[in-house]
């Protein structure tokens, strides 16, 4: 069954699928990782604040954002930016936003949901003596949260931090949907010109699956690290 | 905003002929939550097996459950859905890939196996969490009773374990409803590809993407109700959660 298989195709689309593909993939990755954690971090500490209607709104969000499915997530925001955009800048018509702004800003805010929960967890693992300590010693709110609370927060909820991070890495590819070029778009559009469904989709869910099995395997040796010190 | 929103646009007819455009976006709806429902059901199945098999003693066993989960865990579904529909086929014998090319709903049996397939790993997680959040004594006692191994299983791990991690196993349930939508790259017409043939059909993105989100937001309700209420019907006595 693998007789007539065309290596050379992987070969020769290498520099396109990882220069091109796998650079948009990753840095995708990275920005919404980390706009996702910010953002995550300011609704869990809106959700936290004890501010009612700042919490019920924070709340509402994580929930609606929790209920879609992504695929939906990235058409609203496809077809909304450009409106937003518009409506920020007081253009004359809905701006055009680029493939990578567009998706990239989908994936902060859906990522925001579920980062947010996530260091909402973190925070509320954090015993209640240490900002009651922080408060004694005269620190502000601003002070408690960035010097206290959120580091050992940030630090006990690396390991699943990054573990989303996986599964985000998964999910970029789903960008598929706006024929955009990530990784897998570009491992289809050369399997789509070339006849060769077989090789390329084969290879990228080797190359997908070996990222993400390295890269979890890293994440359990750091939660065993990570696990000593405490 | 200059966009002309008309919400009367579902009262008028599709150009499929099959209704109006409301009809083509309830018809992805049920589509939704029967690829949701087989889907789920391949899920719970494959995933309590490979469950069990992580927590047996046999270590060929626990391994081959590892293996299992780490090759459905570490490939986005996307890829997966592409392995089963384009791949697939072309690596069985002949005849048997020309009879998988031509049946007919492949997208929905191919959607259905795959992300159940995908979901049976994470299923699969949850009951091995379950097992092993037992009390030791548990299986010590139903072996001093000369429960054999199924037995143990049968009548005291399963039934406490499957109700230990039913509130994660809602989530996982949303989460295959959810991920039905990712078939739409595969043709499979379930409401997100419904309400995106609806806006490319009328142009009315806004009107098409909001009735989606409100069908889901109401499926995740009623999920949501449901699962609770079970919860509550088979609630363990003496656990938090319990009466």
């Amino acid at each position: 069954m693998f007789a007539n298989f065309d290596f050379d195709v992987i070969r020769r689309s290498l520099g396109y699928l990882f220069f091109d593909g796998m650079t948009f993939t990753l840095t995708l990755t990275a920005l919404s990782a980390l706009g996702g954690l910010v953002f995550g971090t300011a609704i869990a500490l809106m959700r936290l604040s004890g501010l009612k209607l700042l919490g019920r709104i924070a709340g509402i969000y994580v929930d609606f954002m929790r209920t879609l499915p992504l695929v939906l997530v990235i058409f609203w925001f496809y077809f909304l930016v450009p409106y937003i955009g518009q409506w920020l800048t007081g253009a004359s018509r809905p701006i055009s936003v680029g493939a990578f702004a567009s998706s990239l800003i989908t994936f902060v805010m859906f990522e925001a949901a579920y980062f947010s929960e996530i260091m909402r967890a973190g925070i509320q693992s954090i015993s209640r003596g240490q900002p009651a300590a922080a408060q004694a010693l005269g620190l502000t709110y601003r002070q408690t949260m960035r010097y206290v609370v959120l580091p050992q927060a940030f630090r006990n909820m690396l390991p699943v931090l990054l573990t989303q991070t996986i599964v985000l890495f998964q999910d970029t590819s789903l960008v598929y949907v706006l024929s955009i070029p990530d990784f897998l778009g570009a491992a289809s559009k050369v399997a789509q010109r070339d006849g060769r469904l077989v090789e390329m989709y084969l290879f990228a869910a080797l190359v997908y699956f070996t990222i993400s099995c390295v890269a979890s395997f890293g994440v359990r040796r750091l939660q065993a690290r990570i696990a000593i010190v405490r | 905003m200059n966009y002309h929103w008309n919400w009367h646009i579902f009262l008028e007819p599709n150009p499929m002929g099959t209704g109006t455009y409301l009809d083509m976006l309830l018809s992805g709806l049920w589509l939704t939550i029967g690829t949701g429902l087989a889907a789920w059901i391949i899920a719970l199945v494959l995933g309590s097996i490979v469950g069990v098999l992580r927590t047996l003693p046999s270590r060929a066993a626990s391994w081959i459950g590892f293996a299992y989960v780490e090759f459905f865990r570490n490939m986005p579904l996307l890829v997966q859905l592409f392995l089963w529909f384009f791949v697939l086929p072309e690596l069985l014998p002949r005849t048997w890939g020309l009879w998988l090319k031509q049946l007919p709903h492949a997208p929905f049996y191919t959607a259905a196996i795959g992300i159940g397939l995908f979901m049976s790993a994470r299923v699969a997680e949850q009951l091995r969490a379950g097992i092993g959040s037992l009390p030791r004594g548990q299986k010590m006692a139903a072996t001093a009773l000369g429960l054999n191994t199924v037995q143990t299983y049968a009548y005291v791990l399963l039934p406490m374990a499957f109700r230990i991690i039913l509130p994660p196993l809602t989530s996982e349930f949303i989460n295959t409803i959810k991920n039905t939508a990712v078939a739409i790259t595969i043709g499979l017409l379930e409401l997100t590809g419904e309400a995106r043939s609806m806006q490319e059909f009328s142009f009315q993105v806004f009107e098409a993407f909001t009735a989606a989100t409100v069908m889901y937001l109401l499926l995740n309700l009623v999920i949501v109700t449901a699962m609770r209420l079970i919860e509550r019907a088979v609630a363990i006595p003496g656990y938090i959660s319990g009466k």
